[in-house]
């Protein structure tokens, strides 16, 4: 796993600070979930992870990056366009191989939607979108997850079941969330951000609802 | 009012036009200018469909050319808008597509000939400039996130292909599209300098008074773009590629003794040919600059002004003819209809057929100009107006005109004129070959003297004056902060 190590980072934004200056050291194997107030930096941190572990991680934006003209099949594919030649990449484009077919088709079925592999991302529905953003994840492959908010358009047994699996498949993982409980049941660490800076880092057995609720 | 930029702007240049109206030549020179207006009407009324057999190639070849030319010029096009970003390249499209259709055709018969090639090149030159600049805005403004989530070590081609045409395919579709259609009327008016398109059978019937046949011509060429989503069909579209070479016509070889005549002599600067070097080359540039280009700019960019504010006049009059917040569906149906022949009769043929009848001078320039321009705006004003909603108890009638829709319609309304500003220049100076003194009358007549060297100079004068206008009207536009979309 590429080593994600912040020592006195920091981060500006139009000329305002954003993060930092903060220290952070994620550990191969951990389970570390950011939490905090919505505009406290947690996307920025993120990104800048993702950057720093020179995008050898699975990223799920807050924003997913969908190509909605794309069938979700296709989507998810791309999570492995590195693993394949010029020209099998675009034969895919026009017509999907049958094995390709088969390992996607069982990784939609996974998340709930394998009769939507086909349907164009833009006509999906907000839930449907994000779960095509964690199958495109999960096809990557990367040893790290980093992702921003990925079952914020969930219900609950859906998410939990979202949540279970991506902890299961990725050995690390960095997910901000603002469900307390959902971070506190599948984390095993809790990174608390306020104003840019790290406010609480704990294990998640040590920890409370109540103790995160300090920082909102 | 006045403290609105966008209102001191067009009172500014309200003031130039008004100015230019003062020093331009505006006059009806011929006799009878009414009757022959009429009997102009009278033939379109009583179209002549089946004098000649000529018409039916020369719509066939019509097709042809605008087809093969815009098919290479979108290819080329789509390779040059990959290395956009790249300025040798911005540089070079700007330059390409700032030389008008007819010009580079001009330049082309020159050496080729009339071989298919001058016509095929003539279109495809300039539209690969355009066509690189539109499709590199349409790639740049479609989302980033895509791409930068794929994984280290994707091919660039391929990143490409999944993370940025699929997003990109339905407009570059519509635009190619549209472009076609703006090729159908670059072919047709090809055939004004000699190819075998519509527009030389046009001229000929004029000239030798049968307004039947031309009303026949212009009313095919009609009903051939209105048409288009019924023949330009996705399934036919390799069919017509793969076809469209063939039915091009034989023309004439190509004599390869002129090709390298042009470049090696005929180009060269005259005093540099004759050996008199350096020294004679000054007074050369003099001659030209005073005698020539001088004249040729000043009654260019004149013209020019006058007919960018009669466009806007013509489009802030036309626009409530399709609107949706006037009249019931008769009226705007045949709105739609007026505004479908303004904008689909190119201008060059307006101002052909307004020079017949009324004698040459600037007027039927400027009607011409303002009429095609003004369809144009007036069309796509008119749609963004009907997806205004109103209060239901708005003001009707002039009020409603007046305080509800142009000061809502205003800006994009000025957006798309100061777009189409350095379209009407490159217009207007190749609407000289007609006879009336902008730039491409003194391209034309260097060309028939055969000192092509001059023709060269005043082109690349030309290119210049369009390439300095389309910076303004950008700067212009972004002072104002006006939007504007790649499709007008």
């Amino acid at each position: 796993m590429p080593e994600i190590r912040f020592d006195g980072l920091t981060a500006s934004f139009a000329g305002k600070q954003v993060v930092g200056p903060l220290s952070l050291h994620i550990r191969d194997g951990e389970h570390v979930a950011l939490v905090g107030k919505s505009g406290a930096g947690k996307s920025t941190l993120i990104r800048l992870m993702y950057q720093h572990a020179e995008q050898q991680a699975s990223l799920i934006p807050q924003d997913l990056g969908l190509v909605n003209a794309l069938p979700v099949f296709h989507n998810v594919f791309m999570g492995q366009l590195h693993e394949h030649s010029l020209w099998y990449n675009t034969w895919t484009l026009l017509r999907p191989f049958k094995t390709d077919r088969k390992a996607i088709a069982a990784l939609l079925g996974q998340l709930g939607m394998e009769e939507k592999q086909w349907t164009p991302a833009a006509s999906l529905s907000g839930g449907q979108r994000q779960r095509v953003a964690i199958g495109r994840a999960l096809y990557r492959q990367a040893p790290l997850l980093l992702a921003d908010e990925p079952i914020s358009a969930l219900d609950g047994l859906l998410a939990h079941q979202v949540m279970e699996h991506l902890v299961e498949q990725f050995p690390t993982s960095v997910v901000a969330l603002h469900d307390v409980d959902m971070a506190l049941k599948y984390c095993d660490r809790i990174v608390g951000i306020k104003d840019g800076l790290v406010a609480l880092d704990a294990p998640a057995a040590e920890l409370t609802p109540a103790d995160i609720m300090t920082l909102y | 009012m006045l403290a609105y930029p966008t209102v001191r702007t067009s009172l500014i240049f309200l003031a130039i036009a008004i100015g230019g109206l003062l020093v331009a030549d505006i006059a009806i020179t011929t006799a009878n200018p009414w009757q022959d207006l009429g009997q102009f009407f009278l033939g379109v009324a009583t179209p002549n469909f089946f004098s000649t057999e000529g018409l039916a190639t020369a719509l066939l070849r019509t097709v042809a050319f605008a087809f093969v030319g815009v098919t290479l010029g979108s290819v080329f096009g789509f390779l040059l808008s990959l290395a956009y970003r790249w300025l040798p390249v911005r540089l070079f499209c700007a330059f390409i597509r700032a030389i008008h259709e007819l010009f580079w055709a001009l330049i082309f018969l020159q050496f080729f000939g009339f071989h298919p090639l001058t016509g095929v090149l003539a279109i495809a030159i300039p539209y690969a400039g355009i066509f690189a600049k539109v499709y590199s805005e349409i790639f740049e403004e479609a989302d980033p996130e895509p791409g930068r989530l794929l994984p280290p070590g994707t091919n660039r081609a391929v990143a490409f292909l999944y993370a940025k045409v699929p997003d990109c395919w339905v407009q570059l579709r519509t635009y190619t599209a549209y472009r076609l259609e703006c090729g159908l009327r670059s072919s047709a008016i090809l055939g004004f300098v000699g190819l075998p398109t519509l527009g030389f059978y046009l001229e000929s019937s004029f000239s030798m008074g049968m307004y039947s046949d031309a009303g026949a011509m212009l009313i095919l060429f009609y009903v051939l773009i209105a048409t288009m989503p019924l023949w330009v069909r996705p399934k036919l579209l390799p069919v017509f590629i793969l076809a469209a070479p063939f039915f091009l016509g034989e023309g004439m070889p190509i004599v390869w003794g002129n090709v390298e005549r042009f470049f090696t002599e005929d180009i060269v600067p005259a005093p540099l040919r004759e050996g008199e070097g350096l020294a004679g080359l000054l007074p050369w540039l003099g001659d030209v600059m005073a005698n020539e280009a001088l004249p040729g700019i000043w009654n260019t960019v004149v013209l020019t002004q006058i007919a960018l504010v009669a466009t806007g006049i013509l489009s802030l009059l036309a626009f409530p003819l399709i609107s949706r917040h006037f009249g019931g569906p008769v009226r705007r149906t045949s709105g739609h209809v007026l505004l479908v022949i303004a904008r689909s009769t190119p201008e060059y043929i307006l101002a052909y057929i307004l020079l017949q009848l009324w004698g040459p001078s600037m007027l039927p320039a400027v009607v011409a100009l303002a009429l095609h321009n003004g369809g144009i705006i007036g069309h796509l004003i008119g749609r963004q107006s009907s997806t205004i909603h109103l209060r239901p108890d708005a003001p009707r009638g002039f009020v409603r005109y007046s305080w509800e829709l142009v000061p809502r319609l205003y800006r994009p309304f000025l957006a798309f004129l100061f777009y189409r500003w350095e379209i009407i220049m490159r217009e207007t100076a190749i609407l000289g070959i007609l006879g009336i003194y902008t730039l491409g009358f003194y391209v034309d007549s260097s060309i028939q003297e055969l000192r092509f060297d001059r023709a060269m100079l005043l082109i690349l004068i030309t290119a210049l004056l369009n390439i300095g206008v389309d910076t303004l009207g950008r700067y212009i536009r972004r002072r104002l902060a006006l939007q504007t979309l790649p499709t007008c």
